[in-house]
């Protein structure tokens, strides 16, 4: 392979079997680069074999070692994994120290598995802006299963959750009163609760807690419904759907203790998603999102090259002198007055 | 919208337990721009070799303080070879005795730093060696 490979070279190379290839179309899609975008579109019917799955919670709940022994115990299945381990990226710098691997030294060696390291480069929600597409490219690479660690998460970084077949939301003893940092919105998009550190001092409270406030409050289950994932009160749901009840599994994940427990559970919701319809639901929901997400930037950055920067600023100021109201901008820059 | 970004992987060799100075290259390459993953204590070269092609960096930084080095340097440059990596930018920090500096020079690292080196020499060099002026 020449030198400097073009990226469509490399996804060609990626569905060889290449792992360096693989590394390095990871970084052309980290960069966003023009060539990129056309290996992705390669890459494209390769995809929607791997069955993701999101693992996010508090900073220092043991996310990473517990995809550690998931990998493990999931390799032992035999599914190969591949990883991708989301850090922040410094505001002030740009740069950024991802030490996710540091808990993931089982897994070296094993060609079954592959992990890659991505600081979010700003984004906010818990992953980096190209994390799908990373996912996809790790997909289509054959994969059976990938992982996502996000971000350590407070409480609106759930965006995994439109990325993930199955999220993982991991708590632990002793992070504070009452479960404090699982707050509701990631609460919300818990397919498995996992209290991990369970060797700690504390867990059966943290358990009560957590299975308190999934009765409460929070008791919505989901259910696919005519393509959309929505929530539901248990009881204004018609009986004909299926239910999903969000389990909640003990974990000592520098033990391994629990992990036979927490890949039944992960197997149980796959096969939920199955019956229910929601796998297919939540694909949709997520194509959904990215074509609008991705018509909305295409369509903003060509109204900009056609009007002009200037025109943009000239309508802020009409609108600033009370000369023209939002709406009216709006109009005249659509139709090119 | 494109943005490339200079990735460094830090590792530390060998069987000493301790890596302050690791950790204070890492962050001050984090705050020059650059991505540094960072893998920890007692990592063999096989494993600092898996982790750089998977990570696809253009940097390997090796903390090391056993007095090892003339081991495990030639090692982990040989299966870096062996992954393709020949190009990977090879730098060794840590206590290494002047008369083997040349030594590891020849072996195809980059450049040596000794303890208390200024981390922007550091920063400076990797920048100059892959002749890109920002991160
Ligand atoms: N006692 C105990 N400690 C654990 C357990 N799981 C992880 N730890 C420890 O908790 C610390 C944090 O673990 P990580 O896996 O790095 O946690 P994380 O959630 O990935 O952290 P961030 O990525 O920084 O948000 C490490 O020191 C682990 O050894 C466990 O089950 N019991
Ligand atoms: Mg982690």
């Amino acid at each position: 392979m020449p030198r400097t490979p073009t990226a469509e070279a490399l996804a060609e190379a990626v569905l060889r079997g290449e792992r360096r290839a693989l590394a390095r179309l990871i970084t052309r899609v980290e960069n966003r680069t023009t060539d990129a975008q056309d290996a992705l579109a390669t890459l494209h019917p390769h995809t929607g074999h791997a069955y993701v799955v999101g693992v996010t919670g508090a900073p220092g709940t043991g996310k990473s070692t517990l995809v550690n022994v998931l990998t493990r115990a999931l390799r032992e299945r035999g599914q190969t994994v591949g990883i991708i381990a989301v850090d922040p990226t410094s505001p002030f710098s740009g740069g950024a120290v991802l030490g996710d691997r540091i808990r993931m030294g089982d897994l070296v060696g094993d060609r079954g598995v592959f992990i890659r390291s991505m600081a979010n480069r700003g984004s906010l929600g818990g992953l980096a802006a190209t994390t799908g597409d990373v996912a996809r490219v790790l997909d289509a690479a054959g994969f059976d299963v990938v992982v996502i660690e996000t971000v350590g998460a407070g409480q609106s970084e759930v965006e995994i959750a439109g990325t993930a077949h199955t999220t993982l939301v991991v708590e632990a003893p002793g992070l504070g009163d009452d479960v404090q940092a699982i707050k509701a919105g990631i609460l919300e998009i818990a397919d498995v609760l996992v209290v991990n550190k369970a060797d700690r001092p504390g867990v059966e409270h943290t358990v009560r807690a957590l299975q308190a406030m999934l009765s409460l409050g929070h008791r919505l289950r989901t259910v696919g419904h005519h393509g959309q994932r929505m929530a539901v009160e248990e009881t204004s749901a018609p009986p004909e759907y299926d239910f999903w009840d969000v389990p909640i599994v003990q974990t000592v994940a520098i033990s391994g203790e629990g992990i036979a427990e927490l890949v039944d559970a992960l197997e149980r919701h796959r096969a939920y998603l199955r019956q229910s319809g929601d796998w297919h639901a939540r694909e949709r929901a997520r194509v959904t999102a990215e074509l609008r997400a991705r018509l909305q930037e295409t369509l903003w950055e060509r109204l900009l090259e056609e009007r002009g920067a200037e025109a943009l600023s000239a309508a802020v100021e009409q609108v600033l002198a009370r000369e023209l109201a939002p709406q009216q901008a709006v109009r005249a820059l659509l139709n090119g007055r | 919208m494109s943005e490339s970004k200079i990735r460094v992987l830090i590792a530390k060799p060998g069987l000493d337990g301790h890596d302050r100075g690791a950790k204070v290259i890492a962050r001050a390459l984090r705050d020059a721009g650059m991505e540094v993953i960072y893998t920890g204590l007692r990592q063999t070269p096989e494993m600092i070799a898996e982790a750089a092609l998977q990570e696809d960096v253009d940097v390997v930084g090796l903390s090391i303080l056993s007095g090892a080095h003339m081991a495990l340097v030639p090692r982990v440059k040989q299966l870096l070879e062996a992954e393709g990596l020949g190009d990977v930018l090879l730098l060794v920090g840590g206590i290494i005795p002047d008369e083997d500096v040349p030594k590891l020079r020849e072996l195809g690292v980059s450049a040596v730093f000794g303890p208390g080196t200024n981390t922007q020499e550091i920063v400076e060099h990797i920048r100059a060696a892959l002749q890109r002026e920002t991160s």
